[in-house]
């Protein structure tokens, strides 16, 4: 409807994100007949989120047109700023920004770098960009569910921890246990993806190329490229991520830094 | 502070602060070979903070602790913590047998501890039949009988005991305090064992240190501090 009277297309995103908006807004104001109050929240989460989205599609727009290069210094931005995001789930194991830096630049440029080498990533900035962010943003993700359950495994266990460094254990060894299962916690939502791709959901990449016009099965195929694309950056990440935490959880001394509320007691 | 000696263990101005307040105040304090010290005082004293200290799982902030006349900063932390081993107040067991748990230790080095060894030392502690039984089934007494027996496993020079019967019943709490008795004087250990209890410190120790709000009330030999303590 909104198409036949709007021919700009950028007047025209603006009418579909008022009718978005205004539509998440009524079941906002639905939800005030159960007493529940977020509609000052959802307000200005709305607001900021079409702010910030129109601003970034203003600046991918005027880099676009810029030289292919431009892309590295971009994803580089994005990939420091999933470092720092990440960072926040390790609580304060120093370090934590190193690893997390270190793992999102490893999986995520790493996968990149040999995708774009091996041409399944164009280096066209319009596609280079986009499917780069995609990796960047699901290394992160992945990167902090591992680092937060590495934090919780470790202030859970602390005697347990603590028990075998008095015995001489080195402490790598002591949270072996816990990286590992850090690192498999951590790749449960790209697995899950993968294993309920077509099923479940049709992806944003994919939905959005058949919306433009391309064969769907050629779509669908790039989709799972992506899919596992994401895998592999998220699982390398992880490693890395999780390979140096574990070193930095413990002081020069082999004294477990991350003690959380435990303390002696006498 | 005491008189300088010929120590195995000597704590030395050990001091450790934290979030600006000092929790362990500048103890000075010297064990000779083959004794025990009890460490007493109330809860929240610094006690146990003070043995971790010996044991170098927290980093001191001031002063340092040298065992066998050697600054502990000197030994690598592994080494260290296999020469001065440490019983925590909750026993932690590691998931599997009880023969496992005894050889955790030696294992850390590459070293498979004998059949006969594991038989002996859980023989020592009071469990001799109990090498192939899974640790989940013990009770709190025996878990901790386990837990000695692991940290002798290593042959300690010294032994660290936290609070090592407060979450027993008063029958295991005795076998504990006649085991720890039995370990000392059998393998002439030199002992630390930090408890609330006085009437327990007199039971196990020659010596006795009284801590307070992080620092040494009083330590001397036992019937000086029971005395000076009115307990004699």
């Amino acid at each position: 409807m909104l198409k036949g009277w709007i021919e700009d297309p950028t007047l025209l995103g603006l009418a579909q994100a008022g009718v978005a908006a205004a539509l998440a807004f009524a079941v906002v104001l639905l939800a005030r007949r159960r007493r529940i109050h977020v509609e000052a929240d959802a307000a200005v989460a709305l607001v900021r989120g079409l702010v910030q989205i129109a601003l970034v599609g203003s600046v991918l727009a005027a880099l676009m047109r810029g030289p292919r290069w431009t892309s590295v210094p971009l994803l580089a931005a994005m990939m420091a700023a999933a470092a720092a995001t990440s960072m926040r789930r390790a609580g304060r194991i120093p370090g934590a920004f190193r690893a997390s830096l270190a793992g999102v630049v490893v999986g995520s440029g790493g996968v990149i770098a040999l995708m774009t080498l091996a041409g399944v990533i164009a280096t066209d900035l319009g596609t280079l960009v986009p499917v780069g962010s995609m990796l960047v943003a699901n290394a992160m993700n992945a990167n902090g569910l591992a680092l937060d359950r590495f934090r919780g495994e470790v202030q859970a266990h602390v005697a347990e921890i603590e028990t075998a460094l008095a015995l001489g254990a080195a402490p790598e060894e002591t949270v072996a246990r816990f990286v590992r299962s850090s690192y498999e916690a951590s790749l449960i939502p790209a697995i899950d993806s993968l294993r309920s791709l077509g099923i479940v959901w049709i992806p944003g990449l994919m939905a959005g190329m058949v919306l433009t016009g391309a064969p769907p099965l050629a779509a669908a195929i790039y989709q799972f490229v992506v899919l596992a694309t994401i895998l592999s950056s998220s699982a390398l990440s992880c490693l890395v991520s999780t390979t140096l935490i574990r070193k930095t959880a413990f002081s020069p001394a082999e004294q477990l830094v991350l003690r959380g509320g435990a303390a002696g007691r006498g | 502070m005491d008189a300088p000696g010929t120590a195995l263990l000597r704590a030395e101005r050990l001091t450790r602060v934290v979030a600006g307040r000092a929790i362990v105040d500048g103890i000075s304090v010297e064990v000779a070979a083959g004794d025990v010290l009890a460490v007493v005082g109330p809860s929240g004293s610094g006690k146990s903070s003070f043995l971790r200290l010996l044991d170098r799982l927290d980093e001191p902030t001031g002063g340092t602790v040298y065992l066998g006349g050697r600054d502990y900063r000197a030994l690598p932390p592994r080494e260290l913590r296999r020469r001065v081993g440490m019983v925590m107040q909750a026993p932690v067991l590691f998931p599997g047998t009880v023969a496992e748990n005894v050889r955790f230790g030696p294992a850390q080095r590459g070293e498979r501890l004998p059949d006969a060894d594991v038989a002996r030392l859980l023989a020592l502690v009071g469990l001799p039949s109990f090498a192939d039984r899974a640790v989940d089934h013990l009770s709190g007494g025996e878990a901790q009988r386990v837990s000695v027996a692991r940290a002798l496993a290593n042959r300690p020079e010294v032994l660290l005991l936290d609070e090592p019967t407060s979450a027993l019943d008063d029958a295991s709490k005795r076998g504990i305090e006649a085991l720890v008795t039995e370990v000392v004087r059998a393998r002439g250990l030199t002992c630390v064992v930090v408890t609330h209890d006085l009437a327990q410190a007199a039971r196990l120790a020659r010596r006795v240190m009284v801590v307070e709000a992080g620092r040494v009330r009083r330590v001397g030999p036992l019937e000086e501090v029971l005395r000076a303590e009115g307990m004699d």
